[in-house]
């Protein structure tokens, strides 16, 4: 009984302090977004990039983030699981932490006029599946910066 | 050392190439921050002393690949690619590779 009732406060308490730092997380995501909405990123073309303008600087950037779960959303996922369809507890980690890693990306690339071929590479550090812990992802995005004169 | 990540250098013309260089690292955090970073695992949000880790792990797998690159009298880096993997939790490891060239100034 006793060990039930650690349990679910553990639940619960995990299910506040997740919820507050998502949408925590959100609100900055959003934010920053929007306030980089000039520097696009270029994927389509970009592995032979030819311009007629002269550059300035090109340079590899990188943005790195390493993201949690919490212990609420892997007990929603344990539930969910059993039924099937989608885990949203565990979308939304991935989704924030990949917006993220662009994010820092963007933002390292000071004065670039835009970022070609951006790639994101992620692993899962402590994994779900095998050893049913609460996952970390850690998150690496790169790409081209280039800045014209 | 220029680098990029597409397959040529605008505004550069690529004279030369001396092949793939590598390089990579496994680096970990001490026993404070991993223990900082479990509570931090249970109650969600990003996990800063890993992200540093991961940016100190990335930073010096690029520069042992630039040393190489040096080593081989290349200019620049093209095709350069970030691969990560798990070894064992709290550890990170950072692998990068790219194809070194001899670029100039086009014109």
């Amino acid at each position: 009984m006793g060990e039930i009732l650690i349990l679910l406060i553990i639940v619960g308490v995990t299910y506040v302090t997740g919820t507050i730092i998502e949408k925590r997380h959100y609100k900055d995501i959003i934010k920053r977004e929007i306030a980089l909405i000039k520097k696009p990123i270029i994927n389509a073309g970009a592995k032979t990039w030819n311009s007629k303008k002269k550059i300035k600087k090109i340079e590899l950037v990188t943005g790195e983030v390493v993201i949690s779960g919490d212990y609420f959303k892997n007990f929603a996922a344990t539930l969910k699981s059993f039924f099937g369809g989608r885990l949203t507890s565990f979308e939304s980690v991935l989704d924030r932490g990949r917006r993220e890693a662009i994010l820092r990306m963007r933002e390292n690339a000071k004065d670039a006029n835009f970022i070609i071929n951006a790639r994101i590479e992620s692993v899962m550090i402590n994994d779900y599946y095998t050893n049913n812990s609460v996952p970390q992802c850690a998150i690496i995005a790169y790409g081209t910066a280039i800045t014209y004169e | 050392m220029i680098m990029t990540n597409i397959e040529n250098i605008p505004g550069m013309t690529i004279v030369a190439q001396y092949g793939l260089v590598t390089g990579s690292t496994v680096r970990a955090k001490n026993a404070i921050k991993d223990f900082g970073a479990g509570i931090k695992n249970i109650i969600g949000g990003e996990l800063q002393s890993y992200t540093e880790l991961l940016t100190e792990a990335r930073k010096e797998a690029v520069e042992r690949m630039k040393m190489q690159a040096k080593a081989l009298g290349a200019n620049a880096i093209v095709n350069v690619r970030l691969a990560t993997s798990s070894i064992t939790s709290g550890a990170a490891e950072v692998y990068a590779y790219g194809t070194a060239v001899k670029a100039e100034p086009r014109g």
